[in-house]
């Protein structure tokens, strides 16, 4: 009844073209932005803001950075936390050896600086396909952490090898609260998040699409594999590297290379797994979960059996949930949370009467 | 050059070791297709489950805890575990997965990891365990007197060990009945069922013989580092193994542990200093990967043929 | 979706955070644990002495001054960022909100070293985190105390000065450096080249990669480069590999020197034989027969509570660590109530300043049945770190035993650095370093 697309005639190209075309996406839409800019930061407590919303939208982008590359040109990678930490490293070198550097620039040429190295560890794939380029990519999550550790440069000598992030300041103001940085986070993600969404229903995204579908036979029909898979390769490092360096400036402040180890790549791995490949509301709704399911399940463990259970067995309990319920998901909806959305979306079409 | 030969032959017998995990992983990817990434968290699982059940028993039997019969019943129980843990796997995690993407599977057994580490600490606690196999980690005496080369007595036993493991291995993939029908189902499921070959029970048998390969390798292993959880990053040595000899050949996983073990250990000693050292972590990742732009299937992996 | 499932999330964790505020006469310590993953079995020991030594301040004094004090866990894994979850929502618990933040975890203790400064909640970082952080005068939140890492290679260059027969025997000698290759390994560097320099020795340091589980290529350059002493800079599985890998190779043990996160049960145990031998650094020793350790077996475990699972590790290096922390945090609202008032719980600026003005001197340890069993410690706004001295300890094959009495660091030589990159990172930041001779 809410959800009809009936009567939405498009008399136009552009109408037909435009990247929500349903009214009720378009409203729906509207209406979650409106939410997050204005309602949330009204509502929102510290805590939720900085150990939840921000970091969910941090790694929202990863998984978004990770989902081109794996759910649209089919390419598995293990090596997504590397390119967030080149993004990290990249922005704070920005910031720190040119004067006046503006902190949005920083940003993007630190995304950039992961798209090259993106580009370096994605030439294997032209070769190497499935497992082998996984493990591959595995050699760029040690080599970068490596790497940032071993030659101080990247750190500016500091003997700990960490990074302490500089002020935001955009035009000469200072984002220094929990919710200006929530602000300024939500925002860098939604502008990449639709440019990311319009970027796969582009011919560069049906391109990847093709080649994810069947290299060879993408080739046939005069696709360039080479060009395909790296560009996929460039834009995903790009929004991983964009989220590192929000990783380290909106989210910790001072982050160390260990930090963006391959745990953080599995992690970001599950969330595209769990919110659905090849969705961008999946990548969202991943992160989301991932973040939040321990989390849930540590106040849960604690508020269930309070000091009653041995310290160390509510740790391992938490686990083994978490564990049971990856494993849990995976068979009942392979397809990610994502394809929960899609199949109440089909029925909210015909409801309330259905055939 | 005794030392050049040193660090060889030392890298060899590590390369040896990161075989036997490896083998793991080729043994349930060549019957199902499936990347098994929990393969170290089951090290992890049976190291403890024996440790644990040694410290148990004597207490169960009134025997001493060095006693050969402790050690062989802490064998068969964990052996047993192992089993039951595979067929569990089977049961409970991929039959339902059948047919999903690979990397589905893959992923469900990640989670696979987070449970079965979970649950052996669940089981066992979090201490860290000590565990003697009774052959000492020390050098070979005759030859540090005569060539002044350290070659470990515990590494020759671990190698002799894993020849005989994956030589039976690849004896039972030739020759046997259920080695043929693993062969067949690995080359193709519909295929062998159609013909009658009962998919699930292959299926139970190589994940069972997966767990005891898993619990040879967290023995040496744990006796080597300790059992602790830190044996779950076991799998990451195995790794460039992996890729290196295919994700499909048994004698592969042999070959492309020593050829890593090696190289690693030479570059660590030979090229390491001039950049800082450490290079362990990522150097067999780029030599596999400069390996595979020649071999995109690893040395011994099945030729893929795409076609349209 | 994302509403909905935010929303019903949402609420649900809402409900549970809002659980159960008691009392006003409580005092709230947020214990930021890690009982899973990689280090669970270090994590289990250490929080399990911190708790029990404060459920065991409850059963004998019931409290300080009355004021009880409660705390709850909230699991890390170790990870960043994770740690920052459980800081944020540990931070406004209880009466006075949490009193201390210590995450045993440098990784943590950095992701949050600038908001504990805005939250107005110290940060105590006993035996790890930022080493600079010792000037108090730029980190006036942050206490790195009893002995920073700096302080603990100089002592350990102290003490092998007095095997070698003097620390003018030590020119010419080659000191070897095995060390976790990260940031943690790597705060080893700038202090040891500069003692190095001023000794006369030279460092010849050999990364492992992390974990460390394999270290045959190190030890075969250990072996070829025969340095007099190797200095084991470890964390993890990797200590043990070490240990056994030395064995392997022939290198004595006895030459070799643990940190004190190479020098416990943990990391001994496991190595076997191989371990025996084996001196390693310590700011607590181990032993079940310090006072304190009986107070807590009679008050606690003699009442069948008692937080370890494992009751053989009740007094082991990492369990007495974690009393050390039970007793630096007790001493400090101790402190803190004496200024501010006595039965009452503290703020987090309170504890501040009952963390600034700690003095445990002698007559006070032994008053809390821990002479000898931490160094004594005064803290001041200058310095946080307050000790700057280790004992080693040795393994002879099933225990540690003591050695050496407290060895103290190159003090002028380690604060001079704390100062210079103090100095370093407020110029960095911003910071108008506060000027101590008005903090009272």
């Amino acid at each position: 009844m809410l959800y009809r697309e009936a009567g939405q005639f498009k008399a136009t190209y552009q109408e037909d073209q435009q990247i929500f075309p349903i009214r009720q996406d378009r409203v729906g839409m509207a209406v979650i932005l409106a939410f997050f800019f204005a309602a949330v930061p009204l509502i929102a407590s510290e805590y939720w803001l900085q150990a939840i919303l921000i970091p969910v939208l941090i790694f929202s982008l990863a998984a978004i950075g990770l989902n081109i590359l794996t759910g649209y040109a089919g390419q598995l990678s293990l090596g997504s936390a590397a390119f967030m930490a080149v993004g990290a490293f990249g922005a704070y070198n920005f910031m720190l050896r040119i004067d006046g550097m503006p902190f949005l620039l920083a940003v993007v040429l630190g995304g950039l600086c992961a798209a090259v190295v993106g580009v370096a560890f994605g030439l294997p794939s032209l070769r190497i396909k499935g497992f082998y380029l996984a493990v591959a990519t595995l050699a760029a999550q040690f080599f970068i952490v490596w790497a940032l550790v071993k030659f101080s440069w990247f750190s500016n000598y500091s003997s700990s090898g960490v990074i302490s992030a500089q002020e935001v300041n955009i035009l000469g103001f200072a984002f220094d609260t929990p919710i200006l940085k929530y602000l300024l986070t939500l925002a860098i993600v939604a502008v990449l998040a639709l440019l990311a969404k319009n970027l796969v229903r582009s011919a560069t995204g049906r391109r990847w699409m093709a080649v994810r579908d069947m290299d060879v036979a993408a080739e046939v029909i005069g696709i360039r594999p080479m060009r395909a898979k790296l560009s996929a390769f460039a834009v995903s490092s790009f929004y991983c590297g964009v989220a590192g360096a929000l990783y380290a400036y909106t989210y910790l402040g001072t982050v160390e290379p260990e930090g963006f180890n391959l745990d953080l790549s599995f992690k970001i791995l599950f969330m595209i797994i769990i919110g659905g490949v090849g969705s961008m509301l999946g990548s969202f709704l991943g992160a989301a979960f991932i973040v939040l399911l321990p989390i849930f399940l540590n106040v849960s463990m604690h508020t269930m059996f309070g000091d009653s259970l041995p310290a160390g067995l509510g740790s391992n309990l938490e686990l083994i949930v978490f564990g049971g319920l990856i494993i849990f998901f995976l068979i009942v909806e392979p397809h990610g949370l994502a394809r929960l959305w899609a199949l109440a979306k089909d029925k909210l079409r015909l409801w309330p009467f259905p055939h | 050059m005794g030392f050049f030969f040193e660090v060889l032959i030392g890298g060899l017998l590590s390369g040896v070791l990161y075989a036997l995990v490896a083998l793991g992983f080729v043994l349930i990817y060549k019957a199902s297709g499936v990347f098994n990434f929990a393969q170290g968290a089951m090290v992890f699982f049976a190291a403890l489950t024996f440790v644990g059940f040694k410290e148990l028993l004597p207490g169960w039997t009134g025997l001493e805890e060095s006693s050969v019969v402790v050690f062989w019943l802490a064998f068969a129980l964990a052996l047993a575990s192992m089993v039951v843990l595979g067929i569990l796997t089977e049961k409970v995690v991929l039959r339902p997965l059948v047919n999903q993407p690979h990397i589905t599977l893959f992923m469900a057994t990640i989670g696979l990891t987070f449970l079965v580490e979970g649950i052996a600490q669940a089981i066992w606690g979090a201490n860290v365990r000590g565990l003697d196999l009774g052959i000492t980690d020390e050098p070979i005496e005759w030859i540090l007197d005569s060539a002044d080369m350290i070659v470990s007595k515990f590494d020759v036993f671990a190698a002799a060990l894993a020849g005989i493991l994956v030589a039976s291995l690849a004896l039972f993939f030739q020759y046997t009945k259920v080695g043929r029908a693993l062969r067949a189902v690995a080359d193709d499921h519909q295929a062998a069922l159609s013909i009658g070959i009962p998919l699930q029970h292959i299926w139970a048998i190589v994940w069972a013989v997966a767990g005891f390969v898993a619990l040879v390798a967290g023995l040496i292993w744990g006796a080597r580092s300790g059992v602790q959880f830190a044996l779950t990053f076991t799998a990451l040595k195995a790794l460039p193994v992996l890729i290196l000899g295919g994700f499909t050949s048994v004698p592969g996983a042999i070959v492309g542990g020593l050829i890593i073990g090696a190289s690693e250990k030479l570059a660590e000693v030979y090229i390491g200093p001039m950049v800082g050292g450490g290079i362990e972590g990522w150097f067999p990742y780029m030599l596999a990967l400069f390996f595979l732009l020649v071999r995109p299937e690893g040395l011994f992996g099945e030729k893929h043929i795409d076609r349209v | 979706m994302k509403l909905k499932q935010t929303a019903l999330i949402g609420a649900a964790i809402a409900s549970m955070l809002v659980s159960g505020y008691a009392a006003a006469q409580e005092q709230f310590i947020g214990l930021p644990s890690y009982r899973v993953g990689p280090y669970g079995s270090n994590g289990a020991s250490l929080y399990g002495g911190w708790i029990d030594y404060m459920a065991m301040v409850n059963a004998r004094d019931g409290g300080v001054n009355g004021v009880k004090l409660t705390w709850e866990e909230c699991e890390t894994e170790y990870n960043n960022a994770r740690g920052v979850e459980c800081y944020e929502r540990l931070k406004n618990k209880g009466p006075t909100g949490n009193s201390v933040f210590q995450p045993l975890s440098t990784g943590i203790t950095y992701s949050v070293l600038e908001k504990v400064a805005q939250d107005k909640i110290p940060m105590v970082t006993i035996g790890y985190g930022r080493t600079d952080a010792a000037d108090g005068s730029v980190f006036p939140w942050v206490f790195p105390m009893v002995t920073t890492y700096w302080s603990q290679a100089s002592a350990i260059v102290n003490y092998i000065g007095t095997k070698a027969g003097g620390m003018d025997k030590l020119k010419g000698k080659k000191i070897g450096l095995l060390y976790h290759d990260s940031a943690y390994g790597k705060e080893s560097h700038a202090i040891m080249d500069k003692l190095a320099e001023k000794h006369g020795f030279e460092v010849q340091k050999v990364a492992v990669a992390h974990p460390g589980n394999e270290q045959q290529a190190q030890w075969l350059q250990i072996r070829q480069q025969k340095p007099d002493y190797v200095i084991l800079w470890g964390w993890g599985v990797m200590n043990a590999t070490a240990l056994r890998t030395a064995a392997k190779t022939g290198y004595s043990r006895d030459k070799i020197i643990g940190v004190w996160w190479s020098g416990s049960e943990e990391d001994a145990i496991p190595a076997g034989d191989a371990a025996k031998g084996f001196v390693a650094a310590g700011f607590n020793v181990a032993g079940a027969n310090y006072p304190v350790i009986k107070d807590i077996q009679t008050n606690v475990y003699a009442k069948n509570a008692g937080n370890m699972e494992d009751k053989e590790r009740v007094g082991s290096v990492l369990y007495n660590r974690g009393v050390v922390h039970g007793i630096i945090t007790v001493e400090a609202i101790r402190t803190a109530q004496e200024k501010f008032g006595k039965g009452k719980p503290m703020t987090g600026e309170q504890m501040r300043w009952g963390f600034e003005h700690l003095d445990l001197d002698g007559k006070r340890l032994a008053a809390l049945g821990a002479a000898g069993f931490m160094p004594d410690l005064k803290i001041s706004c200058r310095d946080h770190e307050g000790a700057g001295k280790v004992k080693f300890q040795q393994w002879d094959g099933s225990k540690w035993k003591v050695v050496t009495d407290w060895i103290e660091a190159d003090k002028p030589l380690v604060r001079g650095m704390i100062e210079e990159s103090a100095a370093a990172y407020a110029k960095e930041k911003g910071i108008t370093p506060r000027d101590c001779s008005k903090e009272m």
